[in-house]
């Protein structure tokens, strides 16, 4: 099938010190994807490096090839036609992304106004109907509440109503539970699930959480420093985890059940973005770690038709120098 | 709402009645108004005479009160120079200092709002460089030197403008000037600051994030966040309307309100001042009360009891 | 391990705030805790969890007596807690210590970590100064962290460094009991596991007794011998950590758990309707009954005790102890 989204090799460096370091990743229409990793793998960089909403310092090179249409470098009005009418996005604090001094109604009216000309009481009534969907109630008279008047999880609610506004083809979703308590947390993953099912949206969920993503999402990519390091159906993942460093993610996890076993906590911590390792970002804080791994970056190998991962003890055979992204 | 008004108003009562107070104790410890007035060598019964005439033999608590009393009749005493009514002097210069103040104010608002706003969306370009050091330059030099500068190049050097007196609307521009522009550069320094500060927010990424044009994320969603703090020093900078001046219209020999209270305070002149430093404070509370209204006005967060969602 | 026996005991603990809403409106009474009894024996680990306002961090500091609770008492190692900021109060305040959940506020940035981590000896007059230092790089070596590393400022070491560096300066006076609030939720998930192994360790070398405040269950699993699940100030439900998690007695428990995201979990999961309810705005009866969804008329009427079953497991809830049989949950039937 066609990719909505392939993004290739997409880069982004911040005043010299590389933030990502070559994605290669695409999404089907109507996929879930999940994106998980540790703060500063770049999982959140390579969506608003994708929608352009990095700051002027990013210096970013690579593709995002919507539909045949590439975003990088395009021009503004090609983008804000794109942000919000055919990829939307949701944030991690939802109290804090909203407009403190705008009342929520036209906040999702703005939405409306600009991708499907909506304005006056045809506007409204089509927020009201969004602010129901999103499960908010008496929707009617929260439009004209501000959002300091609602809680966390409404605000979150609220976020979505105003990424579905636009009626978008996928909608990325940037941690959107992490700042919720975790009965709200289940009430966000269960709305965005329901709703993925009625528009038949592709979803990119960004979480540090395997098991929030676990639930959602159909395939996972995992991120490290700056590079996906393993590619896999959700199933697939945690059954066969090739990566050592997701191997150490999954080992990571506190059990439900079983016996209390020591957990397999991966030693030291996330390289610094201008203290890169000149080989395998991981190798430093690998058990498996070689000569070869600091040789070169390993690039990703397929273990099998949707399985991939960057670790030269994948394959060792068959690594060729050539497929090294420099 | 009404409440708030009633609580706001009390206390701005009570900083007027504080104000009145400090300056009545001040003007009484710092020399006897008889004896300046009267002149080093003057008979001592002419100066006992004088004393008496304007009540400054009574115990001071005595003079406290009845001076408090006065004022709440409306009654702010006479000058003790030429016996006027003190707030017919002083409301006859209030004229003349608005004509500075006032093109000043927005000098300061119109050059130092769009400056600010400019250096914040062009941060670290050269633009932003040149905006901070004049508004640092503006911030820093103390206004007689501008003053004393401006009159050194444009009336010394180059004999455009006159450099003192009010003849004509020529007389004004460079006291105008003056005052402007170091206003202007305060509430450069400001903007930007409150500027960058919102732009920093996660809701102007999440405007950006739903299409919204770059000009219309600065005009609707970040302009209306950065004029909350912007409007606290435009309030004090309306609070100064009357008494801002002093230094200004010293230098250019400017017949306003702050001429006026420099010679009464050199004379001891006490009911002249405390009538100044009364409409001074009064201004000042009136600018806060209207910034705090404006506060809830602008800021959803500050009206009333919130409606919490049950 | 030492021998077993209460170490903390607290009986009856409420912990009143007043607050106000809005710029003029009146102050509400709010009950962050409100009748909160636990037993913490020598040299174990009680979890308490819940979710965010639901009390556990207040009850944590009542027990330190960082806050004076407005009824109840805590004991300590059989005595009655002096009175909070007392001589007798700093003297034990030794022997009890606090971790918070962001340890780069809880450390100054001015400072060494080692001199830091010596600080509690010099405060409390503990060993001369030669043996300090030794005491210094014995605690480091203990958390994880080499003698070279305590020469550096915080703004130096990464979030589970610190972290680690925060648990030696806990340590310093060998405290025989640990509150720690929160210590791994601002942590990427790798460290995390190390700081959840550190603690484990550090119990099983030093025998200090924790109080483990945390919303995260599965974390609480790995680290406790008992878990309290708290909701709006009370403690709902508290037992054997596999046993709340495998079968949670309490329908907020249920929830909770249900919530809990991972791959592969069986059955539908429950959600809560709402949001988790306002401390100022108590509801009637049993606090949870807006929300759950097994309330009966009786839950909005009568507060249910927190009293054992016959398995030992302590629950508050009408329906768990089947002096009522499950509704379809009070507001429903309200709106029926």
């Amino acid at each position: 099938m066609m990719p909505l989204v392939r993004l290739t090799g997409l880069s982004v460096a911040f005043d010299g010190a590389p933030a990502l370091r070559g994605i290669d990743l695409s999404v089907a229409k109507g996929e879930a994807v999940g994106l998980v990793g540790e703060s500063g793998c770049g999982k959140s960089v390579t969506w608003l490096a994708a929608l352009g909403l990095l700051p002027a310092k990013a210096r970013i090179t690579g593709s995002v090839m919507l539909d045949g249409q590439e975003l990088i470098g395009a021009p503004a009005p090609v983008l804000e036609r794109v942000r919000g009418g055919r990829i939307a996005m949701i944030f991690q604090d939802p109290s804090s992304s909203l407009n403190p001094v705008h009342r929520i109604g036209k906040q999702i009216m703005e939405a409306l106004g600009l991708h499907r000309g909506m304005t006056g009481s045809n506007a409204r009534a089509e927020a009201k109907r969004l602010l129901d969907l999103v499960g908010i109630p008496d929707a009617g008279r929260r439009l004209d509440a501000y959002p300091h008047e609602l809680s966390g999880g409404q605000n979150q609610r609220v976020m979505i109503a105003i990424a579905l506004a636009g009626q978008p083809e996928l909608l990325v979703a940037d941690e959107p539970t992490t700042a919720l308590d975790v009965t709200i947390q289940a009430q966000i993953l269960e709305l965005l699930q329901s709703i993925r099912r009625q528009m038949g949206m592709a979803l990119v969920l960004i979480s540090h959480d395997l098991g929030v993503i676990a639930e959602a999402c159909e395939r996972v990519a995992v991120m490290y420093a700056g590079r996906i390091v393993e590619e896999a159906p959700v199933a697939q993942l945690f059954d066969a985890a090739a990566h050592p460093y997701t191997q150490g993610l999954i080992g990571a996890l506190p059990p439900m059940d079983g016996p209390r076993r020591r957990l397999a906590a991966i030693p030291g911590g996330v390289p610094e973005p201008w203290a890169m390792p000149p080989g395998c970002g991981f190798a430093p804080r690998c058990q498996f770690r070689s000569a070869p791994c600091d040789a070169a970056i390993p690039g990703l190998m397929g273990l099998s038709d949707q399985h991939r991962a960057a670790c030269i003890r994948v394959a060792p055979a068959a690594m060729p120098l050539e497929r090294i992204p420099a | 709402m009404l409440r708030f008004l009633a609580t706001r108003l009390a206390r701005a009562a009570l900083t007027i009645a504080m104000v009145v107070t400090f300056a009545f104790v001040v003007l009484r410890l710092s020399g006897d108004p008889a004896q300046i007035i009267m002149g080093a060598d003057a008979p001592p019964e002419a100066v006992d005479a004088f004393r008496s005439a304007w009540g400054l033999d009574e115990p001071i608590w005595v003079q406290y009160f009845s001076y408090f009393w006065a004022i709440l009749q409306g009654d702010l005493g006479r000058s003790m120079r030429d016996g006027r009514d003190a707030i017919m002097l002083v409301t006859e210069r209030i004229p003349a200092t608005l004509a500075l103040t006032l093109p000043a104010l927005a000098i300061k608002i119109c050059l130092g709002i769009p400056a600010g706003i400019y250096a914040a969306l062009h941060r670290n370009s050269l633009a932003d460089r040149v905006v901070m050091i004049i508004a640092v330059a503006g911030f820093t030099v103390p206004s007689f030197v501008l003053g004393l500068l401006l009159v050194l190049v444009f009336a010394v050097q180059l004999g455009w403008l006159p450099s003192g007196g009010q003849e004509s609307w020529r007389h004004g521009i460079l006291p105008v000037m003056t005052l402007g522009l170091g206003g202007a550069a305060v509430l450069a320094r400001f903007t930007r600051s409150a500027m960058l500060e919102v732009l920093g927010q996660p809701y102007i990424r999440t405007a950006s994030a739903k299409g919204v044009p770059w000009r219309a994320v600065v005009t609707g969603h970040a302009l209306p966040n950065a004029a909350i703090p912007t409007v606290t020093i435009i309030g004090f900078m309306v609070g100064t309307l009357i008494a801002g001046a002093v230094v200004v219209e010293s230098v250019f020999s400017w017949p306003g309100v702050g001429r006026l209270l420099v010679v009464a305070v050199a004379n001891r002149d006490l009911a002249v001042v405390q009538c100044i430093l009364l409409l001074v404070a009064i201004t000042m509370v009136c600018a806060n009360l209207i910034v705090d209204l404006l506060y809830g006005l602008l800021d959803p967060r500050l009206r009333a009891a919130p409606r919490k969602a049950a | 391990m030492k021998a077993g026996g209460a170490l903390l005991e607290a009986e009856g603990l409420v912990r009143r705030y007043a607050m106000r809403r809005g710029l003029l409106g009146r102050a509400v009474e709010v009950r962050a805790v409100d009748g909160v009894s636990l037993k913490l024996e020598r040299g174990r680990t009680l979890g308490l969890v819940g979710e965010s306002g639901c009390g556990k961090s207040t009850t944590g500091r009542l027990v330190l007596g960082m806050e004076t609770p407005d009824a109840g008492r805590v004991s300590f190692d059989g005595a009655v807690m002096p009175q909070p900021g007392s001589a007798a109060w700093r003297a034990m305040r030794a022997r009890m210590q606090m971790v918070f959940q962001d340890p780069l506020g809880a450390l100054d940035r001015r400072l060494p970590i080692a001199t830091q981590v010596g600080e509690p000896l010099e405060i409390h007059g503990i060993g001369a100064r030669s043996e300090r230092a030794a005491r210094v790089e014995t605690l480091l070596r203990a958390v994880g962290l080499r003698s070279d590393q305590g020469a550096r400022y915080p703004h130096e070491l990464s979030g589970g460094q610190r972290q680690r560096a925060v648990l030696a300066r806990a340590l310093a006076t060998d405290p025989a009991l640990l509150v720690c609030d929160e210590p791994i939720s601002a942590l990427d998930v790798s460290i995390q596991a190390q700081v959840m192994n550190l603690l484990v360790d550090l119990q099983e070398q030093f025998g200090t007794a924790m109080l483990f405040v945390s919303h995260d269950l599965r974390a609480v699993r790995q680290v406790s011998h008992r878990v309290a699940v708290m909701y709006l100030g009370r403690i709902v439900e508290e037992g054997e950590p596999d046993g709340v998690l495998h079968e949670p007695a309490h329908p907020y428990s249920r929830a909770l758990v249900s919530a809990i995201p991972h791959p592969g979990r069986a059955g539908q999961r429950i959600v809560l309707q709402g949001d988790p309810p306002n401390p100022a705005d108590r509801p009637s009866g049993c606090a949870f009954h807006p929300r759950c969804p097994v309330a009966t008329s009786l839950c909005a009427r009568e507060t249910p005790a927190l009293k054992a079953r016959p398995d030992g497991r302590l629950v508050a809830c009408h329906v768990a102890h089947g002096e009522v049989s499950a509704g379809q949950g009070h507001a429903r039937q309200e709106a029926a």
